[in-house]
């Protein structure tokens, strides 16, 4: 079975949600973002989002732009995140999702891009700018490969395409809790039970809630409600402000040790 | 006498999008999901509102009096004799208020925006011309009004930053990536993705997802249907060529799409040939481009070979984009339309030539139009007309076009 899969069946059994990291593969380099990886998994991540570097990330805000072009700068590029990929299996067996604008997919081949990423070690792939009506040929291919393909709902999804998304995804479903680009917010959205409830219901499957979600205390609050934590501008920052730092890895590990726990905290 | 059709027959001949938003292979609606429904309640908006009597009263009513359309087709003689071939045609959208084609589309978008009940529209520009249209059409119909914009093009551009301004639009700078065009476009749909719910993007070109290109691409046919009319009134038969620039390719579909279906017109896209064809130094999807996705449809896009979006260049801030409308990704395709390219040099050529020769200071965009026609005409029978769209003038350039004639001297 898949490891994303997996994951979420072990915890659904141990009545805990899943906490889900993101980074930018690439910041500050690609060998520390495989470092990374490992400290995450350390920490108690259930599944780890890798960003894959794009030049035009329309989805994201300012923290990880920011950390897309520093990487872009040192080299990144799709071919790259997968080798590391590759490197973090000789290590590691965390569940790994590569989070990826469309582009780059489609300029490496969407067929060969499935078969590379599979047998080099990811689980699945969230390609933020491919809504599931467009993605006949990619689903095909990844599926094919066993990848898990994770698509996201919005606040502004109709009950026909959260239908449509539940059976265009597998792993789990990707919610972004509130309207606008990845980056860190001082309260949780309103009525985000009721909405994560609606979006389990009509998916009917597990349900991860990202966006603006920065502190322990956001993250225990979601993981109440829904199967999946996920954390991405947060530990981009602390990624970016520690990256001279020679602490870095272990600065990284505490802050998303401090998520973890309060993920885990909830019962 | 050559015979044609009276009418159009280009709805019958080139029946696209199909209902997935495609023109073929290219276009469709590569968005991130939140702004699905805004997609859907724009196309739904707009099929409506193409349909209401009122609606589009109220559009042709404002396009005569507030735009001043139609606007002329002039004959060009002094440029046609001096080229020594062909006859010459200006379509003169560089007539219609604001001083370029774009309020054909703002103002349609912005209507549309105010029947959708959405009180802030926010827009991208590139060499201000779009943006300018939107502050204006916003200005005409109370609504608020944000334009995103470059920081390398706000410099190029200042004029234009200073008339949004004037108009009552909030200009907001851009810094990140290549400053230009391709960044403002990711700023306002970063903006859109956060206040969908009470504000419509004015997208100002036949790009981005789908019903944009569609929308804009109906708005801006208003050229090729004058024209058409016009040139038939004119001589009593159809042109043998259309030229007209392509950035992201608006001016040049209005104009295209109503002969589309007279295939004894040809036609010629002209895009940014900068400095050199070599990566970083053009614009010319077609010549250095290869099938990508940017900004939410398939198309041509100029791209390194991991996919990571290429710089571009061009002395016109209007062509300085980095893919192109997927329509055009299509009539290239087919070989319905040709596409070439011309030189930032060619291109300030023309721009010196039209001046002089017809007092017409045409924007550096369109002067790229007037380049290839420098090159067609001669080569051309006296019997035979070519139409160029004029698409905009070029106070707004006077400064920038002087910085290279000029090579640094005092103007």
């Amino acid at each position: 079975m898949n490891r994303i899969e997996a994951r979420f069946q072990s915890l659904k059994a141990q009545g805990v949600s899943a906490f889900i990291p993101y980074i930018t593969a690439g910041d500050p380099d690609m060998e520390q973002s495989a470092q990374l990886v490992l400290a995450l998994e350390r920490a108690g991540a259930d599944v780890i989002e890798f960003g894959v570097p794009f030049s035009d990330p329309v989805g994201d805000g300012i923290v990880i732009q920011e950390a897309a072009q520093r990487a872009l700068q040192r080299g990144a590029s799709l071919r790259k995140v997968i080798n590391t990929v590759r490197a973090i299996r000789q290590q590691s067996q965390v569940p790994l999702l590569l989070f990826s604008y469309f582009n780059p997919i489609l300029a490496y081949g969407i067929e060969a891009f499935a078969r590379d990423a599979a047998e080099a070690g990811v689980d699945g792939v969230l390609c933020v700018d491919l809504p599931p009506d467009e993605a006949d040929d990619y689903k095909a291919a990844l599926d094919g490969a066993g990848l898990c393909t994770v698509f996201l709902t919005a606040p502004t999804s109709s009950d026909d395409r959260l239908r449509l998304i539940g059976e265009k995804c597998s792993g789990f479903v990707y919610y972004v809790s509130r309207l606008g680009v990845t980056g860190e917010q001082v309260a949780l959205a309103e009525g985000l039970k009721q909405s994560v409830t609606r979006i389990q219901r009509l998916t009917g499957k597990p349900v991860a809630v990202g966006f603006g979600i920065s502190t322990p205390e956001q993250a225990a609050a979601v993981a109440g409600l829904a199967e999946g934590v996920v954390v991405g501008s947060a530990i981009v920052r602390v990624v970016a402000q520690h990256a001279e730092n020679p602490a870095l890895l272990e600065t990284v590990e505490a802050f998303a040790k401090s998520l973890a726990d309060a993920v885990k905290r909830t019962p | 006498m050559k015979k044609y059709e009276a009418l159009s027959t280009t709805s019958a001949k080139h029946p696209w999008p199909d209902a997935r938003g495609r023109f073929g292979r290219f276009g469709g609606r590569y968005v991130p999901e939140t702004l699905v429904f805004a997609l859907d309640e724009l196309e739904i908006a707009y099929r409506e509102a193409m349909a209401d009597p009122a609606f589009i009263s109220d559009l042709t009513e404002r396009q005569r009096n507030y735009v001043g359309r139609p606007t002329p087709l002039y004959r060009a003689d002094r440029l046609t004799e001096h080229l020594g071939g062909a006859r010459i045609y200006l379509k003169r959208e560089d007539l219609a208020h604001t001083g370029a084609h774009k309020i054909n589309n703002a103002l349609g978008q912005c209507l549309l925006a105010k029947r959708m009940g959405k009180p802030r529209v926010i827009a991208e520009t590139g060499a201000g011309q779009h943006g300018v249209a939107t502050a204006t059409a916003s200005a005409l119909l109370g609504l608020e009004c944000d334009v995103y914009m470059g920081t390398e093009d706000i410099e190029r551009q200042k004029l234009n930053v200073f008339r949004m301004r004037l108009l009552g639009a909030r200009v907001i700078g851009v810094d990140s990536g290549s400053k230009t065009l391709k960044d403002a476009i990711n700023e306002a749909m970063r903006d859109w993705v956060t206040n969908v719910q009470n504000t419509h993007y004015v997208l100002g070109t036949v790009h981005g997802p789908h019903p944009f290109p569609m929308i804009t691409r109906d708005f801006q046919s208003v050229i090729g249907r004058e024209a058409r009319a016009q040139i038939i009134e004119a001589q009593g038969c159809l042109p043998e060529l259309l030229i007209a620039c392509i950035g992201g390719g608006s001016n040049a579909m209005g104009l295209f799409y109503e002969f589309l279906g007279d295939t004894e017109v040809a036609m010629v896209g002209v895009e940014a040939g900068g400095t050199a064809i070599v990566p970083g130094m053009h614009a010319a999807r077609f010549a250095g481009g290869v099938l990508g996705m940017l900004q939410g449809a398939m198309s041509y896009v100029l791209q390194d070979e991991d996919g990571q979006i290429g710089q571009t260049h061009s002395v016109s801030a209007g062509l300085d984009y980095a893919s192109v409308g997927p329509e055009h990704a299509m009539l290239f395709t087919s070989g319905r339309v040709e596409y070439t390219h011309a030189s930032d040099q060619e291109a300030l050529d023309a721009f010196q030539l039209l001046s002089s020769m017809e007092g017409i200071i045409p924007a550096l965009e369109s002067a790229h139009a007037i380049a290839e026609t420098v090159k067609r005409a001669p080569k051309m029978a006296a019997d035979q007309t070519i139409i160029v769209n004029l698409s905009g003038r070029g106070d707004k350039d006077v400064q920038q076009a002087a910085k290279f004639i000029l090579k640094g001297e005092e103007i």
